[in-house]
């Protein structure tokens, strides 16, 4: 049915404006606001030292979480769709936590576990391990928060493309590691891609877990979203914009990523269902930094 | 996956002899995984749980029916409930705008809605502040009011409507609706009676999913709220203060109860998915 | 040698699939497993396969005991009913792929995939990727590369049922042409009556997790061990305690001794046979089958009382009196088995 014309058009004046105010309005004038002055001043706030250690810092956050997160979802997609196991539904309810949970409340419980008096931490800093106000907890944080990702576009890729092909390679003479290999994984490829995409965003806009377990010591436990955070409320809005901008560039490219990826994921095997399908919520959710 | 009931009737269902994880036995690949959840989630969420109860139930009782407490609470649930209904229309809405309507840039359109996802928080909150805040150019100032709290979140959760609906709309089919006006129905008629019903699920479960979402949201609301205690200070950040002061346990209490909220939400939507499935 | 199985049991949760199954297929043969949905055909060629664990029971493939090998190491050939297509490879790298894991180097890849790809008419399309292929194309594609590392055994489950019904004529013509050249011991899985007889050797009946009966086709036709047999492998009447096979039937004008009154409900002409559909006076339906050249001397028409007498019956329970009139009857055994034959003048 295609809408009558006026009806057409009050639609999209709702739709577009909606949009527009919401979206694009203040994206558009972080843009505006960053080069207000021209390229000079965001530059030279992103090469300082600070900035520069965020940056460096926040990528270290990825280059950990994201493959610890993908090899842990792919295996964990496997075990759910490939085995029956009474416990799978408990497991599924699991790894859905991290959806439901505020980061500030991720923050907490790594503090509580590895704080000086938490279960942990007395006894790991006896071993000169530190956690808190350090990179580990810091990529714990980030772990936490973007744990479900992977294992949310690789199950129903897994659903869709059966166990069939697996069969075929066994029989062919395949052991299981070369039968995942050469035909699982190549199948599944575009599910995984997607959510390791996902996973990336997530860890890279973390904010309100890292807060709190990093103290956000600039030039040594301040990622860039904390670092853009500290230097707005110090009044240096140069480097709060320029800093945006980085992330809001990167952000950008994960969305092109995202619909490249996912409408791959969507040909090849499950969609990317926010309901049905799956039995649980599944799709490009993020819970807040 | 257990509990999908359409997935398992294939022939993967049972596992057939001889295909295991690549290189690890079965059983210790899913050794390996609950032990990789525990340490990253299970363990971390007992402690916030003890902590919690650690005073006693009198003193877990009292952190959370504490005045600032309850009001933080309170804020945060109604914008959460407001936001969302504003979702669940605007969200339909540009979920039809594109699906059933056709423009130059509707792929560009169509990847913009995942913007909130893969924005960090904290710069989302930076632009709605610059452009709605002191500085504004229109001359608004929501600065450190509780309408910032409803733009932010709005802003936040824009997805989840839209992404829900849009595979239902999608997958509708259209002769029913060419069905019903050929039996004389008018358009509002057809939508109210024939296109809402089918999308409702959706709508249901975009919502209940930006709920969750919003109740826990930190990063955008920071710099634009205020953080006002028994004005503009949401949970999250009423939480956040508590730590600050040493107050963990209250801290953790009042977390508690998010989680709570939260997980009952998940549960609804996972129990709905099923139901949905099933139909 | 060939393949033995022997008292294979195997249960999923509530349902026996297979219960206390043997049989044995004779080296280089072609043999068909015939059942209806749910008779455990599949699941038995799935465990010879391996791809299924037995709850009990042994599989040996070649004199070899297999049951507790895993299904990379028995060298059987399989071919799936839905293809198991590796969608991501080229269909040269679907017939290459058992070869690449045994490590042959590239040119002896290339000439076997080259050879495979010629015996399956599918040379051409080697860069091809599935969805390219149609549905027999895949399937013919399946066989190549399950034949390509010269398997002990070859197995199809089946094969052809995700195919419309001409291609499926050709490719069991094919195939039958195929294990001629081939002589791999070949079981399939059907649920075809005419395509297992059309292309088996030797058919295993199977029903309800168990083997009715094991024999080839004419076997199984002329001396079915049981009803179920009977009606599953070509037509049957059922006239009381006996069955009747529609081309048995005597259609007569005469009312002869021991014939039965029938009224002619439908006349259906279906290509060369013509199918008369009749109703007996307790109001039974049974059906003939007549060449034209009877229908015409008999000049039949809808309404018509005729005289029906069965030529070959067959009964398999316990004592039935022999029909009435008819020529010499021979008693049977108590145990029903094999019916009695009554001949009777056409």
């Amino acid at each position: 049915m295609s809408t009558p014309t006026t009806a057409k058009w009050g639609l999209r004046t709702l739709a577009f404006g909606y949009l527009g105010l919401l979206l694009l309005a203040p994206v558009g004038m972080i843009f505006y606001k960053t080069f207000e002055h021209g390229l000079g001043p965001p530059i030279e706030a992103m090469t300082s030292p600070d900035a520069v250690h965020a940056i460096w810092l926040t990528l270290l956050m990825v280059a950990v979480a994201v493959p610890l997160n993908t090899v842990f979802g792919v295996g964990c997609a496997l075990l759910l769709v490939r085995h029956k196991w009474k416990g799978n539904a408990v497991l599924d309810g699991i790894i859905n936590l991290p959806f439901a949970i505020s980061p500030i409340v991720v923050g907490l419980s790594l503090f509580l576990l590895y704080g000086t008096t938490g279960w942990f931490g007395p006894t790991l800093s006896e071993w000169g391990i530190q956690v808190l106000f350090s990179t580990p907890g810091m990529i714990l944080a980030s772990v936490f928060v973007s744990l479900p990702f992977v294992v949310r576009e690789t199950v129903p890729v897994l659903q869709e493309i059966g166990a069939e092909q697996e069969q075929a390679a066994s029989t062919l003479g395949a052991n299981a590691w070369q039968a995942f290999w050469r035909v699982t994984l190549p199948a599944i490829r575009w599910g995984v891609a997607y959510g390791v995409v996902l996973t990336t965003a997530r860890v890279l806009g973390e904010f309100g877990a890292v807060t709190i377990v990093s103290g956000s010591i600039s030039g040594e436990t301040e990622t860039l979203p904390l670092f853009v955070a500290k230097a707005f409320e110090q009044f240096n809005e140069e480097a709060a914009y320029a800093g945006a901008i980085v992330l809001a560039l990167l952000a950008l490219t994960t969305l092109l990523l995202m619909s490249v990826g996912g409408r791959k994921a969507k040909a090849q095997g499950g969609p990317i269902p926010i309901t049905g399908d799956a039995a649980i919520p599944t799709s490009n959710q993020k819970e807040g930094s | 996956m257990e509990g999908h009931p359409a997935a398992l009737t294939t022939s993967s269902a049972a596992p057939p002899a001889g295909i295991r994880l690549p290189g690890l036995g079965v059983d210790l690949g899913r050794g390996l995984v609950v032990l990789y959840l525990s340490l990253m989630v299970m363990l971390p969420l007992a402690a916030v749980v003890a902590e919690s109860t650690s005073g006693g139930l009198g003193a877990f009782w009292d952190s959370v029916t504490g005045s600032q407490s309850m009001a933080a609470l309170k804020l945060t649930v109604i914008c959460s409930l407001i936001v969302v209904a504003i979702n669940a229309v605007f969200g339909t809405i540009i979920a039809w705008v594109l699906v059933r309507d056709d423009f130059p840039g509707k792929g560009a359109v169509n990847a913009l809605i995942d913007l909130p996802f893969a924005l960090p928080t904290i710069v989302a909150g930076l632009t709605l502040l610059t452009l709605y805040g002191s500085d504004s150019p229109f001359g608004l100032d929501i600065a450190f009011t509780r309408v910032a709290i409803v733009v932010a979140l709005c802003f936040i959760t824009l997805p989840f409507v839209v992404r829900a609906v849009q595979p239902l709309l999608m997958e509708m089919d259209q002769q029913m609706e060419e069905a019903a006006t050929s039996l004389g129905a008018g358009g509002f008629t057809v939508f109210r009676r024939i296109i809402f019903p089918n999308l409702l699920p959706g709508i249901l479960a975009g919502v209940l999913l930006a709920f969750a979402r919003a109740l826990g949201e930190y990063g955008s609301l920071i710099l634009i709220s205020g953080n006002i205690p028994f004005d503009t200070e949401v949970s999250s950040v009423f939480i956040r203060s508590q730590i600050e002061s040493g107050n963990v346990a209250g801290a953790s209490a009042v977390s508690v109860v998010l989680l709570a909220i939260s997980l009952a939400l998940l549960i609804a939507v996972s129990l709905f998915a099923r139901w949905g499935a099933r139909k | 040698m060939g393949i033995a199985v022997e008292g294979a049991r195997k249960r999923f949760g509530d349902f026996q699939a297979l219960d206390d199954v043997s049989i044995d297929v004779p080296d280089g043969s072609l043999t068909a497993l015939l059942g209806p949905s749910g008779s455990g055909k599949s699941t038995l060629l799935r465990a010879i396969a391996g791809l299924e664990e037995l709850d009990s029971g042994q599989v040996a493939i070649n004199g070899q005991d297999a049951t507790e090998t895993p299904a990379q190491k028995r060298e059987v050939g399989f071919v799936f009913q839905h293809y198991a297509a590796f969608k991501h490879m080229t269909v040269f790298g679907n017939v290459a792929f058992g070869l690449k894991i045994r490590k042959w180097d590239k040119p002896q890849i290339e000439a076997r995939v080259h050879e495979l790809l010629q015996l399956v008419q599918l040379d051409g399309l080697a860069e091809r990727y599935p969805d390219q292929l149609s549905g027999g194309q895949r399937q013919r594609m399946a066989l190549a590369r399950a034949l390509a590392v010269e398997p002990q055994v070859l197995l199809l489950d089946e094969p052809f049922g995700a195919l419309d019904a001409k291609v499926r004529k050709d490719l069991r013509t094919w195939l039958r042409r195929l294990h001629d050249e081939m002589h791999v011991t070949t079981i399939f899985v059907t649920h075809d009556q005419e395509e297992a007889m059309d292309v088996a050797e030797q058919l295993v009946v199977m029903n309800a997790g168990r083997v009715e009966q094991s024999g080839s086709a004419d076997d199984l036709y002329d001396h079915p061990a049981n009803e179920f047999v009977m009606s599953f492998v070509g037509e049957v009447n059922r006239l009381g305690e006996h069955f009747v096979r529609p081309h048995d039937m005597t259609v007569s004008l005469d009312r002869d001794e021991g014939a039965e009154e029938a009224m002619v409900q439908r006349i259906v002409a279906l290509g060369f046979e013509i199918r008369v559909e009749f109703v007996l006076g307790d109001g039974t339906e049974v059906w003939a089958q007549l060449t034209r050249a009877e229908l015409q001397k008999l000049e039949l028409r809808e309404g018509q009382i005729v005289y029906l007498r069965p030529g070959q019956v067959k009964s398999f329970s316990g004592d039935v009196p022999p029909p009435e009139g008819g020529g010499a009857s021979t008693p049977r055994s108590p145990d029903g088995g094999e019916g009695a034959e009554v001949s009777a003048a056409a």
